[in-house]
């Protein structure tokens, strides 16, 4: 079983045996998409909720919530799989640091990643079928494409797959 | 790709890592006032990488750091981060407390970390500000102790609008108590890209494109 490495705005998608995993998700959004029958699955590490914050016209894709998603998508369905059977999990979105007045909405960009690849999932109709989203602590996640569980490891809790 | 970095010649590079120096020098002896100790500082260095670079850089996205951070705005806007590995945190909350922390970091253990980045992370942007002329507006530093990769990418995420990598002064500040367990507390400081030719005109240093 080999394992993909995915990177801050980047996106890959593996098959059985083989799993895709990001490792320190803070804000940043795992989003997994998986194929249960070919088992085919993939991940994208989204930075940003929107491409409208992008202060360049040229951008990566993967950067985005609502470029990133269909990207992977995109990705999902070139590699073969089916998109009538594809779901999804997210897991990040953290805040990591208590915000200590002023309100800087740069502090709650987990909340808003979270939300933007919900949307950005709802409009592609993909179902989102778990989440371990929010709290305050940064997660490593890992996609197995042989039975499309995700796992979300974090310092000093249990691992958890969903 | 994105291209939102400025592009910097060898002179930047240097006016860059000058202004490292004075914020890291500043904080150093500042830190050594605080803790009473010498306090060491490695030479500055300024580096243009891209996001996962800088992530691998900080020792590896999942490695556990104790990291107090502060965004600041005014005439110039970025991101200052002072970065400790677990085990230099234990020292450092054992130095200025006597107390050995063996069951997770105690919230006097969290006050003496926050604390110690205060005055850091307080002391740089003191002296940046007076060297550059510039008045800094610093939101209240916050502790957070976590992945490497979580924190970092997060303190990336507004430099992630303008482009994929970031260019970083990072110096080397280590308290003589803390640096028993090796390695040296880091301090990071991104500038956010459209603040690059602000800082190089107060000093009256040209910038293309």
């Amino acid at each position: 079983m080999a394992n993909a490495r995915v990177g801050i705005a980047e996106a890959a998608v593996v098959r059985n045996p083989d799993s895709v995993t990001t490792l320190g998700l803070g804000s940043c959004i795992g989003v997994a998409m998986f194929d249960s029958v070919n088992r085919i699955g993939g991940l994208v590490h989204v930075m940003l909720p929107s491409s409208s914050l992008s202060k360049t016209k040229d951008f990566n894709a993967g950067k985005f919530a609502d470029t990133g998603v269909p990207l992977l998508l995109d990705m999902m369905l070139k590699a073969g799989a089916s998109k009538a059977r594809i779901v999804a999990k997210i897991a990040g979105g953290a805040q990591m640091f208590a915000i200590g007045g002023g309100g800087d909405s740069v502090l709650r960009i987990g909340p808003q990643n979270t939300d933007a690849c919900k949307a950005a999932l709802k409009k592609l109709g993909i179902p989102l079928i778990a989440e371990e989203t929010g709290g305050n602590h940064g997660r490593t996640v890992e996609l197995f494409c042989d039975s499309g569980e995700y796992e979300i490891r974090a310092i000093g809790k249990e691992k958890k797959r969903i | 790709m994105s291209n939102g970095m400025p592009r910097l010649d060898a002179m930047h590079l240097d006016v860059l890592r000058e202004i490292g120096n004075i914020g890291a020098g500043n904080a150093a002896s500042a830190l050594s006032g605080l803790l009473g100790t010498r306090v060491d500082m490695k030479v500055t260095r300024v580096m243009s990488m891209p996001f996962n670079e800088i992530v691998d850089f900080a020792g590896g996205a999942e490695t556990p750091v104790a990291t107090v951070y502060t965004r600041f705005d005014g005439s110039i806007a970025g991101n200052i981060l002072f970065v400790i590995g677990i085990d230099q945190a234990m020292a450092l909350i054992r130095h200025v407390t006597g107390a050995v922390e063996d069951d997770g970091i105690s919230e006097m253990g969290f006050s003496v970390l926050q604390e110690t980045g205060n005055i850091v992370i307080g002391s740089c942007m003191t002296a940046m500000s007076d060297f550059l002329g510039f008045e800094l507006l610093p939101s209240v530093p916050t502790l957070a102790v976590d992945m490497a990769g979580a924190i970092l990418s997060f303190s990336l995420s507004e430099i992630g609008r303008s482009a994929d990598e970031a260019i970083m002064i990072d110096a080397g500040i280590t308290p003589e108590g803390a640096s028993l367990s090796g390695g040296s507390g880091r301090l990071f400081l991104l500038p956010d890209p459209e603040s690059f030719g602000r800082m190089f005109a107060a000093l009256g240093v040209r910038i293309d494109g």
